[in-house]
């Protein structure tokens, strides 16, 4: 297929999946916000939204303060913010457009279906009607996005940049919040080593509210029939292959899918992408407390994001030879 | 004299008879409720947005600066075509598209007919279209116009009756298959019991008639039957994307945009994700001017360089052929008959809307003195742009043309004010007759073929005559029916409904 025909179905998933945990971490922070608790600390819950996706500076430059209203109209519905709901959405749907072709049309027209949706519920107020069920919307259209292109395209080259793209970022973004929300912690709470920290007083809303933004809280439960714990929240976030937004499990799912593409035998990416995938899958959750979990996840970003350049240059944009 | 209209002998139509091709169907939407009808033109509306079937407009912008995309209005109520009446339009078409073609041929090549005196030699040296690249350059089949479209309007003739004529050749680039295609979908969708009363010819079938002309005109090299065809789109902001998404989509080939393409050794490759993959054929939607930076405009980004190279060498077709332009001039217009005649040795079938060349003296005259009463047209505009249109023109109008008559008579021609047939449409108040015209669309490839029909244009303001959808026009689905099969059902609409036949008697 054609190289740019597969760089915008691998961003048009991206951008996707991007809105969906862009959503997810939303609704987490405005469920915190309405439980009572110094305003300073709400101030710093709404910093470390902005944090995640490296948008203070951005943030600073259109607003005075840091307040949910102007958090919450920034990451949403601002077009000059390229990380809102808004304009990953229409990202999501530019490069669907761009691609049509090579989308059934059931994958185009939910694509469409949810711009157009999308314009709509925030011409008419809804969202700050009810910011709860706008973010709800934004994860099921995720949702059906995925569901139509599992149930209906051909898993051919397109079928498999299309999934490579959600991984990818799902890796991305769930990384980034765990750094967050630990950082977080080690900083604001207890401010020293984590291990420690089951020993103290912790916040239990904290913790059922990251494995909540992953859908992860009943999992836990079922997983560890115990208290929750942050060393047990960075396992099952980290190395759980069963658990679907894990990193391990999106690596995982991301490997499968580069094996299928391009024509190399050991191109650049499927090297560094199972190295990723080793460090997960034989990996400890001690070790990777002794190396520090924000050093771990640092790094780990670090190398998603040369995976992505890795896979643009063996596959989206390829040098001519 | 009175207007035509297609489906009653007489306007205004109430208590007037209608036509025996449209009883069936006057019938029918006589017992349909109003809210109906209008229920049903939102279903399709909703329908088209969701699909995304709109296109971008030029120059205009949301709040927000993004361009805005629209719909282009459809209209429910069909252009019915009597099946007689199609067959000679069809052989007329027919004929006229090859004579044209052989036109073209002879311009880049021997230029028999300019020697003969027959076009003057003027109008091809002058013609901004004429490529001189392509002179001496064989093409397979020698065929340029792969895909004409031949706007067609009925009017009444000097006898009073209606007479089909061609207003226009578009064989450059032109477009609105799709919408012929998809309204056919909706139709069918919204009013299935339509056709199981009425024959209607089936046009589904034009992607494949399409991909079957482009694999023909495959370099010799390339087996026919399995020759890369590509379709080369200026990319998502141009206003007929949908278009070429959709016909690359069915026709199951790649569409690609100008940095997909490379040109190595004088051969055209595509950029895949395997590598490089080689080309045969492009069927471009890209004008000329930006198809190569190396020859043409050195500064476009919609082509690829070295492509005139890699076609002049015989190594990639390009559809519709460089230089076609030549011919679909509207001062090579009025020499289309004398061109069947050359060609052909046959009288033509279908007849040209008289026509008056500013650039002679005496044609001059008589438009300059009858500017009021005609239509003068810019020889360069496109898409009902640089009109003047007598008749509904202001003083001021029609003296600024006047104007600009005389600094360059050689740039207009002029024809009078066709009456256009019209046909009831959908409007505010009910139903109304609106302007009509036809674009079928003509394949050359091994044969000259069509899909029967083509895209029907509405001009929705009342009186109006303008039906380009740039400028506010709409669409009909156009039915040519099969009078033979007159009882069964349509073979698309069997298709459909996975073979299982519909025999429903009343209304809904």
């Amino acid at each position: 297929m054609l190289s740019r025909t597969a760089d915008h179905l691998f961003w048009m998933s991206r951008y996707t999946e991007r809105a969906e945990n862009t959503a997810r971490m939303l609704n987490v922070s405005y469920d915190t916000s309405m439980l009572p608790q110094p305003a300073e600390m709400a101030r710093k819950d709404w910093m470390g939204v902005l944090s995640i996706s490296e948008l203070i500076p951005a943030y600073d430059r259109r607003h005075t303060q840091v307040t949910r209203e102007g958090v919450l109209h920034f990451m949403v519905r601002d077009e000059n913010n390229p990380s809102s709901i808004y304009s990953c959405l229409r990202a999501a749907r530019e490069n669907a457009r761009a691609v049509r072709g090579a989308l059934t049309s059931e994958v185009w027209e939910t694509q469409n279906q949810t711009w157009l949706e999308l314009n709509r519920q925030l011409q008419d107020g809804w969202f700050e009607r009810d910011p709860m069920q706008f973010f709800e919307w934004v994860k099921y259209r995720s949702h059906l996005s995925r569901g139509v292109s599992l149930g209906t395209m051909l898993q051919d080259e397109s079928f498999h940049f299309v999934r490579l793209g959600t991984f990818l970022e799902r890796a991305d973004n769930t990384a980034r919040l765990l750094d967050v929300k630990f950082h977080a912690i080690e900083n604001d709470y207890h401010g020293t080593d984590l291990r420690q920290v089951g020993q103290q007083q912790f916040d239990f809303y904290h913790w059922s509210a990251v494995l909540r933004s992953v859908s992860a809280f009943e999992v836990y439960r079922k997983v560890y029939r115990d208290v929750i714990t942050p060393e047990r929240v960075a396992e099952l976030l980290i190395l759980r292959r069963d658990m679907p937004r894990s990193l391990h499990a999106s690596m995982h799912e991301l490997m499968d899918n580069l094996r299928q593409v391009g024509h190399q035998e050991m191109s650049e990416s499927l090297r560094s992408a199972g190295l990723l995938l080793a460090q997960l899958q034989y990996g400890r959750i001690t070790e990777i407390l002794d190396t520090g979990l924000h050093a771990y996840l640092t790094q780990f970003l670090d190398r998603v994001n040369l995976l992505g350049g890795q896979i643009s240059r063996d596959f989206l944009a390829p040098e001519l030879v | 004299m009175q207007k035509y209209d297609e489906m009653y002998t007489m306007l205004p139509f109430d208590g007037s008879d209608v036509r025996d091709h449209y009883k069936a169907y006057a019938q029918w939407l006589a017992q349909q409720p109003a809210q109906t009808m209008a229920a049903r033109a939102a279903e399709a509306e909703m329908i088209f947005r969701r699909v995304g079937i709109t296109f971008a407009v030029y120059g205009e912008k949301d709040a927000s600066g993004a361009g805005t995309e629209r719909l282009i209005p459809f209209d429910l109520i069909p252009r019915i075509i009597p099946g007689a009446e199609w067959t000679r339009m069809q052989a007329g078409l027919v004929q006229r598209v090859t004579a044209l073609n052989r036109f073209i041929a002879d311009i880049y090549h021997d230029q028999d007919i300019l020697r003969a005196g027959i076009v003057p030699r003027d109008l091809i040296a002058n013609n901004a279209q004429y490529r001189p690249e392509m002179v001496g350059v064989d093409v397979p089949r020698d065929i340029y116009a792969h895909i004409a479209g031949i706007d067609i309007v009925r009017a009444r003739n000097a006898r009073g009756e209606g007479e089909y004529f061609v207003l226009e050749d578009n064989l450059r680039v032109p477009s609105g298959v799709s919408y012929m295609l998809e309204n056919r979908k909706m139709m069918m969708r919204l009013f299935p019991d339509l056709f199981t009363r009425h024959a209607v010819q089936p046009v589904a079938h034009y992607p494949d008639m399409l991909l079957d002309t482009l694999r023909a005109s495959a370099p010799a090299r390339a087996a026919s039957d399995s020759a890369t065809v590509v379709v080369l789109t200026p990319g998502m902001y141009n206003s007929a994307y949908f278009e070429h998404a959709f016909l690359a989509q069915q026709m199951g080939v790649e569409l690609v945009e100008g940095p997909d393409l490379v040109v190595k050794d004088k051969v055209v490759y595509m950029r895949t994700t395997r590598g490089l993959q080689r080309v045969d054929v492009i069927y471009r939607r890209v004008d000329d001017d930006f198809l190569d930076p190396l020859v043409f405009r050195p500064n476009s980004t919609l082509g690829c360089a070295g492509l005139m190279d890699a076609y002049r060498a015989g190594n990639v077709t390009i559809c519709n052929a460089v230089g076609t332009g030549v011919a679909d001039d509207k001062s090579v217009y009025p020499y289309v008959p004398e061109m069947i005649r050359f060609y052909l040795g046959e009288e033509p079938i279908l007849s040209n809307v008289p026509t008056w060349l500013c650039r002679k003296q005496d044609d001059l005259k008589y438009v300059l003195a009858h500017l009021h009463e005609l239509v003068v047209k810019e020889v360069h505009g496109a898409g009902g742009y640089g009109m003047l249109i007598g008749p509904a023109a202001t003083r001021t109008e029609i003296e600024d043309f006047r104007r600009a008559l005389l600094a360059n008579p050689a740039g207009y021609i002029a024809q009078p004010t066709l009456s256009l047939s019209s046909c009831p449409t959908m409007v505010d108040a009910g139903i109304a007759p609106r302007h009509i015209d036809l674009r079928p669309f003509v394949l050359s490839g091994e044969t000259v073929r069509m899909a029967a029909g083509g895209l029907t244009r509405v001009a929705l303001k009342d009186g109006s005559l303008v039906v380009n959808s740039s400028q506010g026009g709409g669409t009909k689905d156009t039915w040519v029916l099969n009078e033979q099969a007159q009882g069964q059902p349509s073979p698309e609409l069997v298709q459909e409904l996975g073979g299982m036949v519909q025999s429903m008697g009343g209304g809904w």
